[in-house]
């Protein structure tokens, strides 16, 4: 048995000699795509290093280009916890993301799961023109957006800045994919149960696609935080301003305070942080599943 | 408990007719078993009686109840699906409790309920696990459960151990059997195993093409089937059919191969259909019906199937497991009178 064994071991350490040649260009390969994806993680990662760096610095300071401050300060951030203006911008950005958020998800979801479970005449046509609108660049929404908030009375209101993205066509594909993939039996065993449709969707179907929510939500909930465009051209008053419009307020005509801009953007990013922390392994096997690049 | 009838019950999908024109009562308390090939119409059949299908034509009655337009859930049924369709969110006591949704209940009433179906089916210790966390048995336990705990009228089962190991199917079966023993509700199981519909039914419905073949109890379908379908379905191996025309001595399969006619008949082509298990090797001397050469033997252990070349058709022939003919011997091949069918080949209908 030892003999054996011994001979096991030996031809063993044959066969690893004898792969070691492959390996080495397997290596090389390897390095290579390590390399790429460091070179690529730091090009994604330096312009938040230098936001943070940023905000760490004195203002005659900003224009030095080294990561690491010469003289380190949190006044930026005293200033701007201590402008009361701050705290007006992140709860509206909080609301607004957050009720858009709820919105899309459930919206989306609804009107996903009808065009996945039910046969109707004319389903394929919803589809379409609801899919046909992904293809739209925002920019040219723009003008009928702020056209329909006119007319509706929507303009300078929450309301306003939100409309366009309590219903997202993207969203809607998206629920529509996952929801193919809870069979029918699931749904009319539930039937059969005595659950009306609404709660076949809500209990036995939304439950099974959690993951593809989370990637939802995440979704909606960065693309409204980070919104500029529309909230700036949707609302006058200082009140309303989300955190990405307000921010700009830091810059006036003769100069632009870069350490305060950066310092905001720096505590801009907490919630999304959280919100990725909670619902990290959600979101991740919702990305993973949808195939999607975050 | 609960009778069901269904009565010249038609499905068309579009300008297809699927389901033509079916007839069958159900007594109160019965376990029938569909049985046939896949697309014949039995799991639609079935569906069309859940409402999860609408009826294009037809009445499907439960106690006398006209319920085509009544919702699943006004049906007082409850279906078991092949997979399962447990949540996999919810725990075994959620799954099972789940049936109860609609049952205006006190909570204790229902937890109650959930244990006694739990301890029926010895689920007592699984009731706080996630179905991820059981075995295809236990989950489709959990469905039969769920089913069970809303002491529906009537059962059904669709296909529900196809996706079950051959070890597992045959303890289900077994467990099936005895639940409805215990608790005598009318069941209506549908299966493309004739293995299961054998084993389980009180009484067969044997489809194909969307038309009932024949109905009856297990051993009137295997003794006297109906038509030639039905003789093939049921019984593995299949039934040997053998093409032959009527003489004045019999039916003539081959030159020196001819079978007496019981009684008389004016079809002309007819078809013999023997079971191998009712054809049997028998001593040199002794009478026999065929002679010839074993091309294959398949021992099975209890007996042995023999493939003999009789003349231009190949036969099933069984043999004692210990001791069996070998490959290539000539054997000489017999079947008891009563075990010998005949079918008219045009029609494929049963003669006499």
């Amino acid at each position: 048995m030892a003999n054996s064994a011994s001979i096991k071991g030996s031809s063993a350490t044959l066969d690893v000699a004898k792969t070691m040649p492959r390996r080495n260009q397997f290596d090389i390969g390897q390095i290579a795509r390590w390399v790429l994806l460091f070179g690529g993680g730091i090009l994604m990662v330096l312009p938040i290093v230098y936001m943070l760096s940023t905000s760490l610095k004195w203002p005659h300071e900003i224009y030095n280009l080294s990561i690491i401050p010469d003289e380190p300060t949190l006044d930026n951030y005293v200033y701007v916890l201590e402008d009361g203006r701050f705290y007006s911008w992140f709860f509206n950005s909080l609301i607004i993301a957050t009720a858009t958020t709820v919105s899309a998800v459930i919206f989306d979801s609804l009107v996903g799961y009808v065009l996945c479970k039910f046969e109707f005449r004319g389903r394929m046509i919803v589809f379409i023109a609801i899919l046909s609108t992904l293809m739209i660049p925002t920019e040219m929404l723009i003008i009928p957006w702020y056209m329909m908030a006119k007319t509706f009375g929507w303009l300078d209101s929450y309301w306003g800045i939100m409309f366009p993205g309590v219903m997202t066509a993207f969203g809607t594909f998206l629920m529509k994919q996952f929801f193919e993939t809870v069979p029918d039996d699931f749904l009319e065993a539930a039937r059969i149960d005595g659950l009306n449709e609404f709660e076949i969707w809500w209990r036995v179907a939304m439950p099974m696609v959690t993951p593809a929510l989370a990637a939802l939500a995440i979704f909606v909930f960065l693309g409204n935080w980070t919104a500029f465009i529309w909230p700036l051209i949707v609302t006058n008053s200082p009140e309303l301003y989300t955190l990405p419009v307000g921010l700009t307020t830091f810059s006036v005509e003769q100069s632009v305070e870069w350490e305060l801009i950066m310092t905001g953007a720096a505590l801009a990013t907490i919630p999304t942080l959280i919100v990725f922390l909670i619902f990290q392994k959600y979101i991740i096997r919702g990305v993973v599943m949808a195939g999607l690049k975050g | 408990m609960a009778t069901v009838s269904l009565k010249k019950l038609t499905k068309r999908y579009g300008k297809t007719e699927v389901l033509h024109g079916i007839d069958l009562e159900v007594s109160d308390g019965e376990f029938i078993v569909f049985v046939g090939p896949s697309g014949c119409g039995k799991s639609t059949t079935l569906r069309m009686l859940a409402g999860l299908e609408e009826v294009s034509e037809g009445e499907v009655q439960i106690n006398d109840l006209v319920v085509n337009n009544l919702e699943p859930k006004e049906r007082n049924i409850a279906m078991v699906f092949q997979n399962y369709a447990i949540y996999p969110h919810m725990s075994v006591r959620k799954n099972i409790g789940f049936g109860l949704h609609t049952a205006k209940l006190p909570k204790e009433e229902k937890e109650k309920k959930i244990e006694e179906v739990a301890a029926l089916l010895s689920m007592t210790d699984l009731l706080d696990r996630k179905p991820s966390q059981l075995s295809g048995g236990q989950r489709q336990r959990v469905a039969i459960g769920r089913a069970m705990v809303r002491d529906p009228a009537v059962f059904l089962f669709d296909e529900p151990l196809s996706n079950l190991d051959a070890q597992l199917r045959t303890q289900m079966r077994l467990e099936i059997k005895k639940l409805h023993q215990r608790v005598g509700t009318t069941i209506i199981f549908v299966t493309h195993d004739q293995v299961e519909a054998m084993t389980l039914a009180d009484r067969i419905v044997i489809m194909k093409d969307g038309y009932i073949q024949q109905v009856g109890t297990p051993s009137q379908v295997f003794q006297s089937p109906k038509n030639m379908f039905v003789a093939q379905f049921i019984g593995a191996p299949s039934m040997n059919m053998l093409e032959g025309q009527r003489t004045d001595k019999g039916v003539q399969v081959a030159d020196n191969l001819t079978i007496d006619l019981p009684r008389d008949t004016k079809v002309d082509s007819i078809t013999i259909g023997i079971r191998p298990s009712a054809l049997v090797p028998v001593a040199d001397g002794a009478p026999c019906l065929m002679e010839g050469k074993v091309l294959l033997v398949e021992p099975l252990g209890t007996e042995t199937l023999l493939y003999v070349q009789v003349g231009d058709n190949e036969v099933i022939a069984s043999a004692p497991g210990r001791q069996h003919p070998q490959m290539g011997d000539i054997v000489r091949l017999n079947a008891p009178a009563d075990e010998i069918h005949f079918f008219d080949t045009q029609t494929q209908n049963s003669i006499l």
